[in-house]
């Protein structure tokens, strides 16, 4: 036993610290031929010239994006794969987190809407989490991809009419996997509850979508793979094979399924919405202030480091379980071996933006990608430490964990969405957003709501795991002193909901063909009048 | 990194060789481990009962893993000793849980075995704790005038019966779940005590040393 927790965790640790010095050495000797000039390829497989860009209120800066070579990078029918993916997420967002908000509520007030069996706890919270993982943020950030990679690449997107079907299947898929759960039919484990016969259909889905994708990078016209390009690369393999290994039917059992299944629920995060939302941070910081990220070599660093700790953390979910000790501590080490791509990842992007705060000030999609890419620092160095034994005897089983969660999925991915959203609308319609006032109210909704929730659930989470380790106190009692935090994070809750109808309603006027359109070169008003 | 191909390759391998540590190996250890001798398979209500289990979502509010004396108070809550990965093995989907806004059920049947007990308990939990934030499940039982033969009468204190002085009885699908809950009772001595987290036993050892 000693053996097998010694050498397999120190071979796994050698082999990621090799890896890393591999590729510092390959770094220092040009071989991946990289430096801070490349950073300037977003600037330059677009041709516009950098500066403040913000679409989102600003009329002149609405023009679809125009290839180097004149090329027009969003003919129609890549537009109406992105919108169409952009509108079902904003949907599954709404709806989502109305199920999310029920069951917030259903923690304080236990017999409300309990006559009807999908209406109860169990179920509502399990839709709630599956429309905004595979509804909202997927859907989102797959329809953000569908965008960016064209754009960093500068071509059109290949194959659009095989990616709006794949878009299409995994929006059925979602309904579908939604509907059943409500109705009683999981595979029953956490974040893969939808029955496996629709995750087939999703997986074919995502497929549909990854291919051009692919051939899309294939085709690119620039001379550098810009950031944005390796994370979404990566999460494009990453998730299909996550996927569809963890949803074979009848192949786990017992305590060894609970380690697939946690292997696969961080990957999810780790492996593909964080990197959807670290991808898109990374352009569109640059993008709205026009500058380029602060040390484009140190992006090399944060990715690789991310893909190589990032995929082994899953285990410390099960610190405490019934998994070998060796498993578990390998979790943890590679959960705080996590610092270094995230502290490269902050540097790389808060200096950017903190200094120019009066783009910050000047643009909602910008504040809401900056505070995003912040929210991920602070989700990635929370989560490290809650992996910490002594940390995680207390946080386990509390809604302290259900707080950090929020803060990853929501903080950080739902934010950069939100900026992305209202960055890349715009530009394929060529209009502002209509109602900038909703907008404004959305960003203040979510970030106060927001903030509310996460405090409430932290400090109640906090106490509630000190009050369940605690042999001289009844264990009602950690229950019951969580209510007023729970109550907390309703009134959060709410706001953060009423932020996101603020947020369709815009979406719903500016798909309407409502909203200033960019006027035509010749009729642009003369000075003057 | 100008080149897709290599940065593709290299990001599959990456996941293969975390698939390994975190999946494969673990998969290899734990199946190789024989079935504790105590633990018998689910049998047919009790297998019912699972499946209410996992269709109503408990296991978002309860775990099924006691953890062991040197990190948490579970054994002294009488929740059971730390289990071990062959306690599971007859499960799918396992139920391991990552919330305690309950408490934890692994060895629920051994310390609260009455069918009685649990039947109120699901029909209304505010009956018996009165702070309880547990849902009522109003819809695995029926309220009829009075019972007939081979119905399952759910004892309720006065102020949570039916006012029209009928009665509640349970669906067969409560009693498939309440045979599944009084059935759990993992107690018999653990029969792989390695098969566990044991890093805070370890941790507790390095200092007294």
């Amino acid at each position: 036993m000693v053996f097998t927790i010694g050498t397999l965790v120190l071979v796994s640790f050698a082999v990621s610290l090799m890896a890393l010095v591999v590729l510092i050495w390959a770094i220092s000797r040009s071989d991946l031929q990289l430096d801070q000039h490349d950073a300037d390829t977003i600037f330059e497989a677009e041709a516009r010239p950098a500066g403040f860009d913000d679409p989102s209120e600003r009329t002149e800066d609405t023009r679809s994006p125009i290839g180097i070579g004149g090329e027009d990078l969003h003919p129609a029918a890549s537009r109406q794969a992105v919108l169409f993916m952009l509108g079902m997420a904003t949907l599954w967002l709404v709806i989502g987190s109305v199920f999310g908000l029920m069951a917030s509520f259903k923690l304080h007030m236990p017999d409300w809407l309990n006559d009807w069996a999908p209406l109860t706890f169990g179920r509502v919270r399990t839709m709630h989490l599956n429309l905004v993982a595979y509804g909202w943020a997927t859907a989102g950030g797959v329809g953000l991809a569908l965008w960016l990679i064209p754009t960093i690449f500068g071509t059109h997107l290949r194959l659009p009419r095989l990616a709006l079907l794949g878009g299409v299947l995994l929006n059925i898929a979602v309904a579908g996997g939604v509907t059943a759960i409500g109705s009683g039919w999981t595979d029953g484990l956490e974040w893969l509850e939808i029955p496996w016969q629709f995750d087939i259909l999703f997986a074919i889905g995502a497929l549909c979508l990854v291919v051009p994708l692919l051939a899309t990078a294939r085709h690119r016209q620039v001379h550098h793979i810009y950031v944005t390009g390796w994370y979404y690369l990566g999460a494009m393999i990453w998730f299909p094979v996550l996927f569809v290994v963890a949803n074979i039917p009848g192949l786990h059992v017992g305590a060894q399924q609970a380690a697939v299944n946690w292997w696969f629920a961080h990957n999810v995060l780790g492996l593909w919405l964080t990197p959807l939302g670290v991808g898109a941070a990374y352009y569109l910081l640059p993008r709205i202030i026009g500058k380029p990220i602060y040390s484009y070599r140190l992006s090399l660093v944060g990715f690789w480091a991310l893909a190589l700790f990032y995929s082994q953390v899953g285990i410390h979910h099960l610190i405490g379980g019934p998994i070998p000790t060796w498993v578990v501590t390998l979790s943890v080490v590679q959960s705080v071996m996590m610092f270094i791509p995230v502290i490269a990842v902050a540097i790389n992007q808060h200096p950017l933006w903190m200094g120019n705060l009066s783009a910050f000030r000047a643009s909602v999609p910008l504040r809401f990608v900056a505070i995003g890419a912040l929210l991920y620092t602070a989700a990635s160095f929370q989560g490290s430490l809650e992996a910490l034994r002594s940390m995680n005897s207390v946080t386990h089983f509390t809604h302290y964990t259900v707080g950090h969660a929020h803060l990853g999925a929501y903080g950080f991915v739902s934010l950069v969405l939100f900026g992305g959203f209202y960055y890349v609308v715009p530009r394929l319609l060529g209009r502002v957003w209509p109602m900038s006032w909703l907008m404004h109210a959305h960003f203040w909704l979510v970030t106060v709501g927001f903030a509310i929730y996460f405090v409430s659930l932290s400090i109640g989470g906090w106490l509630q795991g000190q009050a369940m380790l605690d042999p001289a106190r009844d264990f009602l009692a950690s229950m019951e002193l969580t209510i007023p935090y729970l109550t907390g994070r309703s009134i959060g809750g709410t706001l953060m909901l009423l932020g996101h109808f603020a947020f369709a309603i815009n979406l719903v006027a500016i798909l309407a063909g409502r909203g200033a359109e960019r006027m035509p070169l010749a009729a642009a008003p003369q000075p003057g009048e | 990194m100008n080149r897709a191909l290599p940065l593709i390759l290299l990001a599959t391998t990456i996941l293969v060789f975390a698939t390994v540590f975190l999946v494969i190996l673990p998969a290899g250890q734990i199946r190789s481990a024989a079935i504790p001798e105590g633990l018998e398979p689910y049998d047919a209500a009790e297998t019912r009962g699972r499946a209410q289990y996992v269709s109503l979502g408990c296991v978002y509010c309860h775990s099924q893993q006691p953890r062991a004396p040197e990190q948490a108070p579970d054994t002294a809550r009488g929740w059971g000793r730390p289990s071990t990965a062959s306690d599971y093995a007859f499960d799918s989907p396992h139920l391991l849980g990552t919330m305690r806004t309950g408490p934890d059920l692994l060895n629920i049947g051994a310390r609260m075995p009455s069918r009685a007990w649990q039947l109120t308990h699901l029909y209304q939990p505010r009956a018996i704790h009165p702070t309880s934030i547990m849902p009522s499940y109003p819809f695995l039982f029926e309220t009829k005038p009075e019972a007939a033969a081979g119905d399952v009468l759910v004892q309720l204190p006065p102020e949570y019966r039916p006012e029209d002085g009928s009665v509640v009885v349970a669906r067969p699908e409560a009693l498939d779940l309440v045979a599944y809950l009084v059935g759990l009772d993992r107690t018999y001595p653990a029969a792989t005590p390695d098969l566990r987290d044991n890093g805070y036993a370890e941790a507790r050892e390095g200092e007294a040393e």
